[in-house]
């Protein structure tokens, strides 16, 4: 068994020395999460470090990251197993003359024909590990139903061979960018976790630990400006990522104090629609 | 243990406020709970939040029950100190909020303070974003000029309102920004100013969120946590009823709005992707079948690509449902792409094409906004006449309906006792595809008064209410 969390704090300053800075509600739902061994379902707008908390965690823990990456039409052959028919077909042709029918059939059944997919991993592990299932709202609602055995009794039932139980509970998460409804049933074996943008303060600390090199001054502007923009109603709020990429661009420009003119000349890579950096132009009044 | 006991309430009252609580979720929470220590509020919260809250637009709902139950407690809160129970203290409260109420509550030696210097003092933290101070002035501000009252059954707006009205609070942000102005050496340029602007305005929103939390928590001393809950319990954005909103409540509309469209989207044309399977692709399944040597073994299917659906929205614009109309086309225009071609229009008592208004511009709200303010739709007074609107309708676009044509109409069918002209409606129905009438009344207003719509609705294929945004998502699947 891995060792398990004593506090909150201890979530949280674990996260920070990874480089993920948490709020109270994303460390107190991690902790929560290990101690009462549920996954948790974590929704939010793009890029505001849904999948970055799995792999910090990971990292923290010093455990394995284990990721699916969810698609339409994923199936049961590539998230949980597959039984290997290429082997099987050579395990029967190699002796034919030997054994007899019953051997072969169980023989073909057992753990050296298994392809293990994600799923399966993450369950047999001998390690401690984090699976991550990212963008869960992708796969079709029937599919859905392939993850409700693993979430919530940490199993995988193949017919064939039995029901492997995991030897030890992961950490597991769910990532959902909300195009669609997650199921009920899904929702109910999960622990939720909401992460919006962050404030501003929080921003700003984002920016210094990620950033490099880069002042206080600065990073307290960008982390103002992007929050004045973020309150304009546009079709795609800049995100944390884009905050970052914006603060690098600074830095590589050599800028140390932003004004209007560079303002303007660098709202592309905060903003991506047209009309989105017209308005912020405007509402900012940096397009003259 | 009490906890327990307000925790079964607090379930029940998320519950009655519309959250979906199951029985598991509901002792995943109590589970959490033990893992947690108490003390620790704001982890708390989140541990019941996680637990207990699926949805986020569900959130607020969750944060303001949480803090009816779980508001701190105490003699403090009492809305009348307890040493000083005479009558004549509850009088005075009544007659004159303005007095400084003398020695009540713990209040950090505020109490011998002028209103004047109460309000420098705020000014001061506002400018320095002192969270500690703002939170006691919060709490004196609260007690000077709320003017609460035990057992009087007035919501907490009505003392927010008092609070905020006395300590000025509308020119504060003016004030703050003067005040700054005179400090800073040199001159700010205008990004600046715009940003101190925006650090200010979130600073006395923060105040006023500490003011409202004061206030609820006086009450709830009061009242208990029931009644409480009762009075503040709102409609979940998707059940807010469009011609009954307030602007708060249409901000929150239209923020539930965006995801909605694009789960719609998402939604939709995954159906048309997928779905039922068609007839044997014999071509396909031969071309498949040389791979295994001849033998058809991996069938193919044809998949049917049902034609998207050609739609004209016909919409009342009048007072009554302009809500529900702005809310309509803001949905058709945002999952357009699921249909071949999308035609608007809108009418009082005059009709007008507003379809060039959504044609050049990415912004759909901007489109709105001119459909509201130059679309020419006034022919005689201004008041809803559908006879004559649908009448110019047909005139001017009736030939353009043709047999792939869905054709919605919008509105509550209030005829102003003009003449219905309902043939129009069932030449419709005869020339195009499907004709639907959504009407954001309520089903037992049908019929009632001035509103004829069961006379159009016999023309439809279907009469629809469309309150909320539930409804009106229901039948947008159902269309497509």
């Amino acid at each position: 068994m891995e060792s398990r969390f004593e506090s909150v704090q201890q979530v949280r300053d674990g996260l920070k020395q990874v480089n993920y800075l948490a709020d109270d509600g994303i460390a107190g739902v991690v902790y929560l999460a290990q101690r009462l061994g549920k996954p948790i379902l974590v929704e939010g707008p793009a890029g505001t470090g849904k999948t970055q908390l799995a792999k910090s965690v990971a990292d923290m823990t010093g455990a394995r990251l284990i990721r699916l990456q969810c698609y339409e039409g994923l199936d049961e052959s590539k998230a949980l197993y597959e039984w290997n028919y290429k082997k099987q077909l050579l395990r029967i042709q190699a002796d034919k003359s030997s054994d007899s029918w019953s051997e072969v059939h169980d023989d073909i059944f057992s753990q050296e024909f298994l392809l293990t997919r994600p799923l399966l991993e993450a369950i047999s592990s001998e390690d401690p590990v984090v699976l991550l299932i990212d963008e869960v709202d992708r796969v079709e609602i029937e599919t859905e139903a392939l993850l409700l055995e693993i979430l919530s009794e940490y199993q995988v039932s193949i017919p064939e061979l039995g029901t492997i139980t995991a030897k030890q509970i992961p950490m597991v998460f769910l990532t959902s960018n909300n195009t669609r409804e997650l199921s009920e049933a899904l929702k109910r074996r999960c622990l939720f976790l909401h992460i919006d943008y962050p404030d501003m303060e929080r921003e700003k600390e984002i920016v210094l630990t990620k950033v490099p090199d880069i002042t206080q001054n600065l990073a307290d502007q960008i982390a103002r400006i992007v929050r004045s923009i973020r309150q304009l109603d546009l079709k795609k709020a800049p995100s944390v990522s884009e905050t970052l990429d914006w603060a690098r661009t600074l830095m590589l420009l050599g800028i140390e104090h932003i004004d209007a003119q560079e303002a303007k000349e660098t709202l592309h890579i905060l903003l991506k629609y047209q009309t989105d950096i017209a308005k912020a132009a405007k509402e900012l009044s940096v397009d003259k | 243990m009490p906890v327990l006991d307000l925790m079964s309430g607090f379930i029940v009252e998320l519950r009655n406020a519309g959250l979906p609580v199951s029985l598991t979720e509901n002792l995943d929470a109590m589970e959490a709970v033990k893992e947690i220590p108490l003390e620790d509020r704001q982890a708390f919260k989140y541990a019941l939040g996680a637990t207990l809250v699926k949805s986020n637009s569900h959130w607020r709902a969750f944060e303001t029950i949480f803090e009816v139950y779980f508001s701190l407690r105490g003699p403090e809160y009492n809305i009348v100190d307890g040493e000083s129970d005479s009558p004549s203290e509850l009088g005075r409260d009544e007659q004159d909020s303005q007095q400084p109420g003398e020695g009540r509550g713990q209040s950090g030696g505020m109490d011998g303070l002028t209103p004047e210097e109460l309000a420098q003092m705020l000014m001061q933290a506002l400018m320095n974003g002192d969270q500690a101070m703002m939170r006691a002035l919060a709490k004196q501000a609260v007690q000077r000029f709320a003017g609460m009252e035990p057992g009087r059954p007035v919501g907490g707006t009505y003392y927010l309102y008092r609070t905020l009205r006395n300590l000025d609070l509308d020119n504060m942000l003016e004030k703050l920004m003067q005040a700054n102005k005179d400090s800073a050496q040199q001159d700010l340029t205008k990004l600046e100013e715009r940003l101190e602007k925006d650090e200010f305005e979130s600073r006395i929103e923060q105040f006023k969120q500490e003011v409202e939390a004061e206030i609820r928590r006086k009450l709830v001393a009061d009242r208990g946590a029931e009644a409480m809950a009762k009075t503040l319990r709102k409609p979940l954005p998707e059940d807010v009823d469009f011609m009954h909103a307030s602007r708060e409540e249409m901000q929150s509309l239209k923020k539930a709005l965006q995801p909605l469209t694009r789960k719609l989207a998402a939604k939709l044309s995954r159906k048309r992707r997928h779905g039922r399977k068609g007839p044997l692709d014999f071509r396909n399944t031969v071309r498949h079948s040389l791979s295994y040597g001849g033998v058809p073994a991996d069938p193919k299917f044809k998949y049917p690509r049902p034609a998207k659906p050609e739609l004209m929205v016909v919409a009342d614009i009048s007072g009554s449902v302009a809500a529900f109309a702005r809310f309509t086309l803001m949905l058709v225009y945002a999952i357009q792409g699921q249909f071949s071609k999308v035609r608007s229009f809108v009418f009082i008592d005059g009709l007008d094409e507003v379809t060039s208004y959504f044609k050049n511009t990415e912004d759909i709200s901007e489109a709105i906004h001119r459909v509201n303010t130059e679309a020419d739709v006034v022919w005689v007074d201004g008041h809803s006449d559908y006879g004559h609107a649908f009448e110019v309708f047909w005139e001017k676009y009736g030939k353009d309906i043709n047999a792939k044509t869905t054709i919605l109409l919008l509105g509550d069918a209030r005829n102003n006792y003009h003449a219905a002209q309902s043939w129009v409606v069932k030449e419709m129905q005869k020339r195009g595809r499907h004709v639907y009438w959504l009407n954001p009344e309520p089903k037992s207003y049908w019929n009632t008064g001035d509103s004829i719509v069961g006379e159009y609705g016999t023309f439809t294929d279907g009469v629809y209410e469309c309150r909320n945004l539930r409804q009106l998502e229901g039948f947008v699947e159902k269309l497509v």
